[in-house]
């Protein structure tokens, strides 16, 4: 019986095997931010055990609230640098270099094909895009991981989801990722590896992927997993080149973190997404997706264009070819977070920041913010935000707010419009 | 080993979710003694109020508690109250997870096992025993007793044996 790629990580990582199915694997990174590390980090001091299991391994930021909005945040802050620092972590970003976590450390080569990735983030499963297995943890697994560098799971079970088809014009990985967890539910997989796999991903760019990987949690996967290929080497070049003599060679070696044709899955799903319309959300469950089509005209306050899911170049890119020559309706108001620093800067090089800020956009800091309601573009009760990011629960851009998932391109031509609306609306 | 003895809080009532555990305004606390004033302060439930949590060390309740987000701040927010012990039909996932992580322990007893506890003692001052080694409880008010057999996984046994998946880990890592 054959393997499936998370299968081939695990045997690559185990250490232990203390009982029944459960493995203990080796960690080759620990991601750290500060909602969740600071809470380890004081646990650690107590029990006399700060220390970690390999500065190198460990790749930490400060990105939900950034730069601090108050006292409260400024201690998580300032605990995470004089944690930094004294554990000697080169690879710390704070105000300044900071971007939101899954975003940043794709960008800075941290992941690679085969690797076992562990954070105190849900979102975690994004670094699946590059064929790594990556999962979101509680913090005591992610003290565990700071101080041994291993953690705790039950082998890996995965569903296979073959995407088949050709997208249509204004459809993107986000319309997906949504018409998937619409279809397979918020419980569709839970405990289970997301392998999302066929001709549609192949084509992907790895930004693609990512958003793919991104909301594999939303379903309740443990991770999502993409193979590496052709695409994976050309995005890690640039810090695989002194490993390998030459990409054919770094591709034939990735090639080995493939699943097997006669691997064993708990399920097979082929998605088909030739007629696949932009999708959005309408409820406060992530599963609650339909088309826009049917849902249009509903008049909302906020757009929020950022985050893990969609605050890339390619997002900023799809939704300024929507603004280019147009204002934003006047009875909304836009928001633009760039994922990352460098994000920003290419935008602004492309004259994307002018597109979004002619139009009438407010241009924030990389940073989480809004998406978890915590700063910059909180919503009050009552109001509408038609959004980017990946979580619409109740309540999670602020208390009494309703939060509608979609694409990058659906949200900007809601901002003209003023309410939701697909770009060939306009 | 943590202590999983003491006074019974019932909680009669399915889903009680991690936000109602711990509300998710308190995730910018950075200590677990924080968290102690705010234990299921959001809790809807008839015949409860947080006055019935002080003395308290052991919950007991029905299906599918702790489901929602991934906090640790739910376990911790029992712990730090002295509260070692959940006692339902099941768990969430990641809740069930969370406490075996904490060295505190998560028992599931099937709904005919539930429902005999709760019709027998609910209404009265209860109070329980544990005995980890045989894997046994002791149920106890002024006029009813009752003993129970549960069943945890090896692991799961080892992580409280250890007190929680740190000292586990460092033991053997
Ligand atoms: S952008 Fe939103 S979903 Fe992504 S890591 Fe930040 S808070 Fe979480």
């Amino acid at each position: 019986m054959g393997k499936t790629i998370a299968q081939k990580i695990f045997d690559a990582h185990v250490i232990d095997n203390p009982s029944g199915d459960i493995n203990v694997i080796k960690l080759d990174a620990v991601f750290c931010h500060e909602i969740t590390t600071p809470i380890a980090i004081n646990d650690l001091k107590e029990r006399e055990m700060d220390r970690v299991f390999d500065p190198a391994k460990i790749k930490a930021v400060i990105d939900h609230v950034t730069p601090s909005k108050d006292s409260k945040t400024a201690e998580q802050a300032k605990i995470m640098r004089e944690w930094a620092r004294s554990q000697n972590i080169k690879d710390f970003f704070d105000v300044g270099q900071n971007g939101v976590c899954h975003a940043l450390f794709p960008e800075k080569g941290f992941v690679r094909p085969g690797y076992t990735i562990i954070m105190g983030d849900s979102h975690t499963c994004t670094h699946g895009a590059f064929g790594a297995f990556a999962a979101g943890v509680g913090t005591t697994d992610l003290e565990v991981g700071i101080l041994k560098g291993v953690c705790a799971f039950h082998y890996p079970e995965t569903i296979k989801i073959e995407i088949t088809g050709n997208l249509q014009k204004n459809v993107y990985a986000k319309d997906i990722i949504l018409s998937i967890i619409g279809k397979i539910g918020v419980n569709g997989a839970t405990n289970k590896v997301m392998e999302f796999t066929g001709p549609v991903v192949d084509k992907m760019t790895m930004e693609e992927r990512m958003t793919l990987c991104n909301m594999a949690i939303e379903a309740g996967g443990t991770s999502g997993v993409c193979y590496p290929d052709s695409t994976t080497v050309d995005y890690l070049w640039e810090f695989i080149k002194d490993d390998y003599s030459s990409k054919e060679v770094a591709l034939e070696d990735f090639f080995k973190w493939h699943s097997d044709p006669d691997a064993n899955y708990s399920s097979v799903i082929t998605h088909d997404i030739s007629l696949l319309q932009p999708m959005m959300t309408v409820g406060y469950k992530p599963d609650e997706v339909q088309e826009v089509n049917g849902n249009e005209k509903i008049k909302v306050d906020q757009i929020y264009i950022g985050s893990c899911t969609n605050g890339r170049i390619e997002d900023l890119r799809e939704a300024a070819s929507v603004l280019e020559g147009h204002t934003i309706n006047t009875d909304v108001r836009g928001i633009l977070s760039p994922a990352t620093p460098d994000v920003y800067k290419q935008a602004m090089k492309e004259g994307l920041i002018d597109i979004f800020m002619d139009a009438g956009f407010c241009v924030t800091n990389p940073t989480c913010g809004a998406c978890l309601g915590m700063s910059n573009g909180v919503l009050a009760s009552g109001e509408v935000c038609a959004s980017t990011t990946n979580r619409n629960f109740n309540g999670r851009m602020g208390k009494g707010g309703m939060v509608h998932l979609m694409s990058p391109a659906v949200a900007a031509a809601t901002s003209i419009a003023g309410y939701i609306t697909t770009p060939d609306k306009l | 080993m943590k202590d999983f003895n003491g006074q019974v809080l019932f909680l009669d009532r399915s889903d009680i979710n991690t936000d109602e555990i711990i509300p998710a305004k308190y995730l910018t606390e950075i200590t677990k003694a924080a968290l102690k004033p705010y234990l299921l302060e959001d809790l809807k439930l008839r015949n409860f109020s947080t006055d019935n949590i002080p003395g308290k060390s052991i919950i007991i309740t029905r299906e599918n508690f702790g489901c929602g987000s991934s906090r640790e701040h739910a376990p911790w927010a029992l712990e730090v109250n002295g509260i070692n012990l959940v006692i339902a039909e099941n768990f969430a996932r990641i809740f069930k997870q969370n406490m075996f992580n904490c060295g505190m322990m998560a028992i599931e007893l099937n709904k005919e096992q539930i429902d005999e506890i709760f019709k027998t003692f609910a209404s009265k001052e209860t109070s329980i025993e544990t005995n980890f080694l045989e894997g046994s409880l002791k149920i106890k008010s002024s006029d009813a007793d009752m003993e129970i057999i549960f069943k945890v996984s090896e692991f799961d046994k080892a992580l409280v044996e250890a007190g929680g998946w740190i000292n586990y880990a460092d033991k053997n890592y």
